[in-house]
């Protein structure tokens, strides 16, 4: 098992003739075989992608107007979003009336009065926004939605879900080294309004029989750490426990200043690293103080 | 984004918020005028600067007078004593950190009799992905300490997007302030109209404190913080006008012109990172091993060879470097590819102190070995850890 998706998910990709479109889905497709169905730009409906693999075979796509029409035609469950930040909430919005099961949003830079229409819409559908500011989610082995770099993955047990995308890469790359492997790795993005907070995946994690460990990686701003702190130590309480190491980046951040991320500032007194530390610790997160010793320490916390 | 104190009034002033007259001056010379131009008998003499805490900060100079930043004139001659005093003269308040910041605008005002003085502010909540005001009748202080002492007196409103600010906001807001007679109506127009100019204008931050009940009863915006959303900018150039290059650190600018993500920090590690969650964590690492870094940089993504050279210059700038350290996770970025940038970087500028370099991801092999045959002296690490002491070592050790 993994979460929410793997070998059937069959992908659309919006904004697909743009540079970034077209690298990230020759890399996507070259990864396991993902099911790459098809392309949405709007005015290109009609017309055929053709791409590169990274082992040189070509590949085809067709190319639709909207999102309704792609679904409609290719049976796709899950879209992502590779369009610039100035078009890239109206792009979230078709996707969402289009009633798109998963949507992954990559672009980053959206105003964030832009997320908060998206959000209104999301929040009265079925649908699962993932980001956007993310690098998406990758099952290993199985599907690769997104920009993550997919040589580091190795097939295993540990959930690992993160604000930043680099720091995924850190998790990945050292549960991969300890031989531990990963069965999803699921970005959620460094913007303040997202759609899927840490809570939603932490509870597909526990959910989820083949994940029996669990790396969270959160970064200063908001509260949503102390939020997924508090739940897991309700969900211990009845009973759903699993050994999670966690980080919080930007322990030396200056307040008032935004770091990089949208969401990661320090404001109003709030926000701050100390708090979401102790508000993990205190639900039994072992919170790594080195971003170079995530591996390790899920090791030594999983020998006891 | 940030904009001045007179600047944010003007521009709600627009929407229809009550303000008081005032007049902003750039040089002593227009002082008088600006005074004259006023009713009086009371004039407010207020620095311009992008920090808060401006009535309680005091000026280094010993000729700008034992005052603070803001100041309450009864004459004309006393508006412009003041302004001889203030303008060019270094205000240092909580918020500046001790190197102060130069006022070189002032903004005249006309005085207000206020009966209370309340807190008001907008911003994006969050936890609820919509804009909330949080409004406070201990207005007049600063509101991280109400948040702490006395948290009851802090009342959040979220206002849902689709209905925008309904009579039951508003309601909610009047019985939070405590307002009555004239206020109330006058909060009727005043919420709504705050709340379009931050959708309108992209805000991610509208705080008037304090928002005063004047002896009249009507309701008054005393001061004015405004802090826009750079990513909305594009849709706002008479908002990007009012850009202050004076207040911005020359490194940061210079980082703004090339796409990069720079904040300028006080320690002597230099670093380039891409990602901003590993750039943060980079600074903590550095600090984890007993060293400070110089600065935060994630050069992101996708970037160029040109971008890495750029943001190489801009770090070799900082007289305070002395040592630098590289960290590339490589998932789009390849490193052969940030190898190219740095050597060229080097080359261009030359190296003066330690440069260590940690490459991981994609292209990783070649980008070790480019910089291998480079010739260069630069210090190759395996990881994080290891690139972490080795650049404090390096820094310890000069």
């Amino acid at each position: 098992m993994s979460i929410l998706v793997n070998k059937d998910t069959k992908v659309v990709v919006q904004g697909l003739t743009g540079k970034t479109g077209t690298f990230h889905t020759e890399q996507s497709l070259g990864y396991c075989g993902t099911k790459m169905v098809a392309g949405v730009t709007p005015g290109k409906g009609g017309t055929t992608w053709e791409g590169t693999l990274p082992d040189g075979s070509k590949a085809l796509l067709p190319v639709f107007d909207t999102v309704a029409e792609a679904r409609e035609k290719t049976g796709a469950n899950a879209s992502v979003v590779y369009v610039p930040p100035k078009a890239a909430g109206a792009s979230i919005i078709e996707a969402i009336d289009a009633e798109m099961p998963l949507i992954v949003t990559i672009t980053e830079g959206i105003p964030v009065l832009d997320m908060v229409k998206v959000k209104a819409r999301l929040d009265r559908s079925a649908s699962r926004l993932l980001g956007p500011n993310c690098p998406g989610v990758l099952t290993p082995g199985e599907c690769k939605i997104g920009i993550m770099p997919g040589s580091i993955f190795r097939r295993g047990s540990v959930g690992i879900v993160s604000r930043s995308g680099t720091l995924t890469y850190e998790a990945v790359f050292q549960t991969t080294n300890e031989g531990l492997g990963q069965t999803t790795a699921v970005g959620i993005g460094g913007d303040p309004v997202k759609g899927t907070e840490f809570i939603d995946v932490l509870e597909m994690f526990l959910a989820d029989p083949e994940t029996t460990s669990i790396v969270m990686i959160g970064e200063i701003g908001g509260s949503a750490e102390e939020a997924a702190a508090e739940f897991l130590k309700d969900e211990a309480r009845r009973g759903r426990m699993k050994p999670t190491v966690g980080f919080i980046a930007g322990r030396t951040a200056p307040p008032g200043r935004t770091m990089g991320h949208a969401g990661a500032v320090i404001s109003g007194g709030k926000g701050g690293a100390e708090d979401k530390i102790a508000a993990m610790e205190a639900a039994g997160i072992v919170v790594s103080p080195s971003p170079a010793q995530l591996g390790r320490t899920l090791a030594e916390r999983l020998k006891g | 984004m940030n904009i001045h104190e007179y600047q944010a009034k003007a521009l709600l002033k627009g929407f229809g918020a009550p303000v008081a007259a005032g007049v902003p001056i750039f040089s002593a010379d227009e002082a008088e005028t600006a005074a004259r131009s006023l009713p009086g008998p009371l004039w407010v003499v207020k620095s311009q600067i992008h920090a808060g805490g401006r009535g309680k900060g005091r000026f280094k100079e010993a000729s700008a007078g034992d005052k603070g930043g803001v100041r309450l004139a009864r004459s004309v001659d006393e508006v412009v004593g003041f302004a001889r005093e203030m303008l060019g003269a270094t205000l240092v308040t909580k918020q500046t950190g001790p190197a102060g910041k130069q006022v070189n605008r002032l903004y005249i005002e006309d005085g207000a009799d206020i009966a209370r003085e309340l807190y008001c502010s907008l911003l994006v909540d969050r936890a609820v992905g919509r804009i909330a005001f949080v409004v406070s009748t201990e207005g007049g202080m600063d509101i991280e300490t109400v948040a702490h002492d006395t948290p009851e007196k802090i009342v959040t409103v979220a206002i849902d997007p689709e209905a925008g600010v309904t009579s039951a906001d508003v309601a909610a807001i009047v019985a939070a302030l405590k307002l009555e007679g004239a206020a109330v109506k006058d909060a009727e127009t005043l919420f709504p109209l705050l709340y379009r100019a931050f959708v309108d204008k992209d805000m991610s931050l509208l705080e008037i404190n304090p928002l005063i009940v004047l002896k009249d009863g009507h309701l008054r915006l005393l001061d004015a913080k405004v802090s826009f959303d750079g990513n909305a900018l594009f849709r706002h150039p008479d908002v990007e006008a009012l850009r202050d290059l004076t207040e911005e650190d020359e490194k940061e600018i210079e980082a703004h012109k090339h796409d990069l993500a720079y904040v300028a920090l006080s320690g002597n590690i230099g670093c380039m990172v891409n990602g901003a969650g590993l750039a943060m964590a980079t600074m903590d690492i550095i600090k984890l091993y007993g060293a400070e870094p110089a600065n935060f940089l994630d050069v992101g993504g996708g970037a160029s060879r040109e971008k890495v050279t750029a943001a190489f210059k801009i770090i070799t700038a900082d007289p305070a470097v002395k040592g630098i350290l590289i960290n590339i996770f490589g998932g789009i970025m390849k490193c052969d590819v940030i190898a190219e940038g740095v050597i060229a970087a080097v080359r261009e500028v030359g190296l003066k102190v330690p440069l260590v370099v940690r490459l991981e991801g994609t292209n990783v092999a070649l980008g070790k070995k480019i910089i291998a045959d480079s010739g260069l002296d630069v210090i190759a690490a395996d990881d994080l850890d290891d690139a972490a002491r080795k650049i404090v070592a390096a820094v310890k050790g000069a």
